[in-house]
């Protein structure tokens, strides 16, 4: 008899080239897709090194990252030394004869969300990007890693990577979600209980009944965080609602090869019986919606709870991080979440924008409007995202309810970082976004992560709202 | 690549968990299409005042003599968040050779040893204790990792081994170029995805 194995081990065993010793392997890269400013970088150092690419048939390429996401925008972006990274992208992807959706093509979309509408990430197949937040596609069962800008040539030229296997963690969602209880809630329910280092060297399978029922655009929410507790990747396994989501996609194999790929992806689900390294059970009956109060993803409560009180920390370290993410946070300990102040809310992002999240946003400012002097900010996952959403009218929703309809992009969860348009200092933000890490939206802006509900229902009132009292 | 065989040198201790790397290299740093120069920018938030590059003298990095350090002390966690390789390219800019830290994010981890820099695991309590060695000399009492060894020597002479794996450490000793490594397994690669191709056509059908 075969010994039990889980989904990762037996993605991981059918890709190794070579074992390299010390649980380290030389991998097959199935798809390598890249973005303006990891691949820029990357492309450059290929050119210069006179290398050629391995499979080009394998490489995808999209902006996403610095290009401007105001309507009729071009290769000028807010974000200083941008244009060149879209130009420079441009003309290095195209001389190589990559695939690229560039900034006008109807394709278009924050990489993450574009590779599973269309059918670029597959189950069962080894993908990377140059972006911490690849795990994302983990949600239609790719084994994916985030990787930097000289391991992606190292992709470019080998189409293999370098690493160590990764332990496994399986994350078990039992119960059942309550009401305006999104993946959003649940992930950062599971990060502030394990920590912004609980997954660290692990791959995180995440299983149960709460994700069996849950659609592919959860999925792809709950993955996308597996990052930001520093697990090497998330992955949930394939299933019918993963091939009805998967089937007629663009890129999705179809006829035949559609057939023999099902019956090999019926394969993938982890063995009964194999072993896990770290299980994690999380009783999602107890889960309230989540917002965070401090500067890591791990600094999250439930919206209907207070900022906590560093003087009741485990330990000393622990006191020092929360006093300091308090300080930044310009917050009191023991201040109640719903009495927090918003200035400005962000709907978008790899994490949260997609169609299901637009329409759930649109549900509770639908007839309503921000408060006066909330700057309120949409930018759709894709631009197919866009369009389906205009199509159902969810961006005169929006529209009327006082928020700006983006074009496609990373947006205002990155742009503020590095430079382009961010909110102001000292402001208070509340997005859909996956940082809240000091700085990220802007010098001394003060983020706050949230579900898309949440965000809306706080646009409205001005506050952090619990969006279960928004009677919608 | 740059070899990596010993140092000895100051360690700055920045004894703080889950430093993430909008922090070690703000995106608004990263404005070109290259690898080098962004030794400036390093923790330029928390180095800077106010966006310009007036120095924050509280920050360990802008105190004598810890402005020269070729060592960082850091907590766990180290180096999570974006994937972003110049906050590697922005420590070995500065003068940064070797991080010592309990845990590292696995994108960061990956993204030193490419680059020359040693990130080094030890445990939750030799790194401390290393720490406030560093601190109870005032900076000046010397840190050296040995890479042939796998050894460090803290400031009071007490030694901690650390692991790293064979390949990384052939790579960083000899300073070999990680791309180059790989392609004398061309053959592998070449026969691998032969096979493939009839496991799984429809990873190759484009």
């Amino acid at each position: 008899m075969k010994k039990p194995a889980t989904l990762v081990d037996k993605i991981w065993d059918s890709h190794v080239i070579m074992d390299l010793g010390q649980n380290t392997y030389l991998i097959h890269v199935d798809r390598n897709f890249q973005h303006e400013l990891a691949g820029a970088t990357s492309l450059n150092g290929i050119d210069k090194a006179g290398r050629k690419i391995r499979n080009v048939e394998l490489a995808f390429a999209v902006m996403d990252h610095v290009l401007d996401t105001h309507p009729g925008r071009g290769d000028e972006t807010p974000i200083p030394g941008g244009t060149g990274f879209i130009r420079e992208f441009r003309q290095r992807a195209t001389s190589h004869g990559i695939r690229l959706f560039d900034l006008d093509d109807p394709d278009q979309g924050i990489s993450h969300v574009i590779s599973p509408e269309l059918g670029i990430a597959l189950p069962g197949c080894t993908y990377v990007c140059g972006d911490s937040h690849t795990c994302t596609v983990g949600g239609v069962g790719a084994l994916a890693f985030g990787i930097g800008s000289t391991d992606v040539e190292h992709v470019f030229a080998t189409q293999t990577i370098i690493q160590t296997k990764p332990k496994n963690m399986r994350v078990t969602f039992n119960g059942k979600l309550g009401r305006e209880v999104f993946a959003k809630d649940i992930i950062l329910y599971l990060i502030a209980h394990i920590g912004a280092a609980g997954g660290i060297e692990h791959a995180a399978e995440f299983a149960g009944p709460v994700i069996r029922n849950l659609p592919i655009d959860g999925r792809l929410t709950i993955c996308n965080m597996a990052v930001e507790f520093s697990a090497r990747t998330g992955i949930v396994a394939p299933d019918d609602m993963t091939l009805e989501y998967l089937n007629g996609r663009r890129f999705a194999p179809k006829g035949e090869m559609w057939e023999k790929a099902v019956a090999y992806w019926r394969t993938l689900p982890s063995d009964q019986g194999a072993y896990f390294d770290k299980e994690v059970d999380i009783d999602c009956n107890n889960v309230r919606p989540q917002v965070t109060w401090g500067t890591s993803p791990e600094h999250s409560v439930a919206v209907d709870g207070r900022v906590p009180d560093p003087a009741q920390a485990p330990d000393s370290h622990s006191r020092m991080t929360m006093e300091r993410a308090i300080t930044y946070i310009g917050l009191e300990p023991g201040t109640p979440m719903e009495k927090v102040k918003i200035d400005a809310v962000f709907i978008g992002s790899c994490t949260n924008a997609r169609l299901s999240d637009l329409r759930e946003a649109a549900r509770i400012l639908k007839g309503r409007k921000v408060v006066p002097g909330m700057r309120a900010v949409c930018s759709p996952g894709s631009y197919q995202t866009k369009l389906k959403a205009e199509s159902e009218g969810i961006d005169r929703i929006f529209r009327e309810a006082g928020f700006e309809w983006r074009e496609s992009g990373c947006s205002m969860c990155m742009s503020g970082g590095a430079g382009g348009e961010g909110f102001s200092p000292g402001q208070h933000v509340l997005s859909t976004t996956n940082r809240n890490f000091e700085d990220r939206q802007g010098r001394g802006v003060r983020s706050h992560l949230a579900s898309p509900v949440t965000v809306a229902a706080s646009a409205i009132t001005g506050h952090i709202t619990d969006p279960r009292k928004m009677g919608a | 690549m740059e070899k990596f065989t010993r140092i000895t040198g100051v360690a700055a201790p920045l004894m703080r968990r889950n430093i993430d790397t909008d922090a070690i290299i703000p995106g608004k740093e990263m404005t070109k299409v290259e690898k080098t120069g962004y030794g400036d920018g390093l923790f330029g938030q928390w180095r800077y005042i106010d966006g310009n590059r007036k120095e924050n003298p509280d920050f360990i990095l802008n105190r004598t003599p810890y402005r020269n350090a070729v060592i960082l002390l850091a907590d766990a966690n180290f180096g999570c968040g974006s994937s972003r390789e110049a906050a590697v390219w922005a420590l070995t800019g500065f003068g940064i050779r070797c991080v010592i830290a309990p845990s590292f994010a696995a994108i960061f981890y990956n993204n030193s040893f490419k680059n020359s820099l040693l990130p080094v695991i030890l445990q939750d309590n030799q790194v401390h204790e290393l720490a406030k060695q560093v601190e109870n000399s005032g900076g000046k009492g010397s840190v050296t990792v040995d890479l042939e060894k796998c050894k460090v020597i803290g400031p009071e002479k007490q030694i901690y081994s650390f692991k790293v794996n064979d390949i990384y450490r052939e790579m960083l000793l000899q300073g070999l170029d990680p791309i180059d490594a790989t392609l004398r397994y061309e053959s592998k690669i070449a026969a691998f995805q032969k096979k493939d191709r009839i496991n799984r056509p429809w990873i190759y059908q484009y």
